[in-house]
């Protein structure tokens, strides 16, 4: 009974019975723990089906909007260049907001202030379609999210709700993503939870979804309320998640389970 | 907007058996499932694929609601002389929508 007691005094107490962060050296992307049969449908672009979405999204890149009538290529040209690594440094600091805004919120920002257009809504395929797009011309870039040091408070709100246990199972990303990344979870693996594909097809969801609704999947899962798409909290754990996938490659738009 | 991904051998030798792979963009609503009110969502698949090698039909398929979104078709075929595939997925609501890919044969 004191064994018992013990064992639930450690759960009680945050971080307390905790593993350590995963070494840089052990990261593994979530792609390192698909099936041979997943792994191929991300590699062949013909067979991504995140790839018709990146079709789409070159569509909109040209197309004239808003009361501006101006396109995304009107300003920032050809994507294949000037889009090149962007994606990399997202959740980025804006410094009219004064917070990091995430690569969906930019592009709702773009066509806000410079195609005086209306905000695409969040899984929107319009905005998918367009994340999906720009973040394609960083496949294979290294994330260098975080560097920039008017995030780091931010950086730091984000990795204390990576710890926080919260929820009617009273867990938080830590107890499972650093902890137990090794183990399956109802037969599924349990991976390390670095965002180096979004926005993602996931074959659970038969479409393409942002690193939001993986997170709020993620949360009400472990039964707690999540919070709504653009909340702050939301863009504070997707900056710390890529911070700490720093170096690894962009994948997307990648395929998971 | 539809988009679809086709994937054929630029080239192939006479008498090679090359494989065509296909991509559609399509929801493909089954009509078996219910909004939060109760009211059934309607149908709305791909409901027939067809190919073509320079006219003459060469593949055919008719697929279900137990289809997934994003239909992926695959299969083979034997190249005999360069030319065109034509691919054609009809649907529910008048979903037609049409692609091709060319082929050299030597």
């Amino acid at each position: 009974m004191r064994l018992l007691g013990a064992i639930v005094a450690a759960m009680l107490v945050p971080g307390a019975a905790g593993a350590a962060e995963i070494p840089q050296a052990e990261r593994r992307s979530g792609y390192s723990f698909m099936t041979p049969d997943t792994k191929t449908m991300q590699d062949d672009d013909t067979a991504n089906p995140g790839m018709l979405w990146g079709l789409d999204g070159e569509a909109l890149w040209k197309r004239k909007i808003g009361s501006a009538n101006k396109s995304c290529a009107d300003c920032h040209s050809d994507a294949g260049t000037t889009m090149k690594g962007v994606a990399a440094h997202y959740p980025a600091f804006d410094k009219a907001l004064g917070r990091p805004v995430d690569l969906e919120q930019r592009i709702n920002l773009c066509r806000t202030n410079h195609q005086q257009a209306s905000p695409l809504a969040y899984e929107s395929r319009d905005l998918l379609a367009l994340s999906a797009f720009v973040a394609r011309q960083s496949q294979g870039a290294a994330i260098e999210t975080g560097s920039d040091p008017q995030l780091e408070p931010f950086l730091a709100k984000g990795r204390e709700l990576f710890m926080q246990r919260q929820g009617q199972l009273n867990l938080g990303c830590a107890n499972c993503h650093d902890d137990n990344w090794d183990k399956r979870l109802a037969g599924s693996a349990i991976t390390q939870a670095h965002p180096t594909g979004y926005p993602l097809y996931r074959l659970e969801w038969q479409s393409l979804g942002s690193l939001q609704r993986r997170l709020r999947a993620c949360i009400t899962g472990i039964r707690a309320q999540a919070y709504d798409y653009g909340a702050p909290e939301l863009v504070e754990l997707e900056l710390y998640l890529m911070s700490r996938a720093r170096g690894m490659p962009l994948e997307a738009p990648a395929v998971r389970p | 907007m539809a988009a679809a991904l086709i994937n054929i051998p630029k080239k192939a030798k006479r008498g090679d058996i090359i494989e065509i792979k296909t991509l559609m963009s399509h929801i493909m609503e089954t009509g078996y499932r219910h909004t939060a009110s109760g009211e059934i969502v309607p149908r709305d698949i791909i409901t027939s694929f067809t190919c073509r090698y320079n006219g003459a039909e060469i593949f055919r398929a008719d697929l279900f609601p137990a289809i997934a979104a994003n239909p992926f078709i695959s299969f083979f075929t034997t190249a005999t002389e360069s030319g065109k595939f034509e691919f054609e997925w009809i649907g529910d609501n008048g979903f037609s929508e049409t692609a091709s890919a060319s082929i050299t044969v030597e």
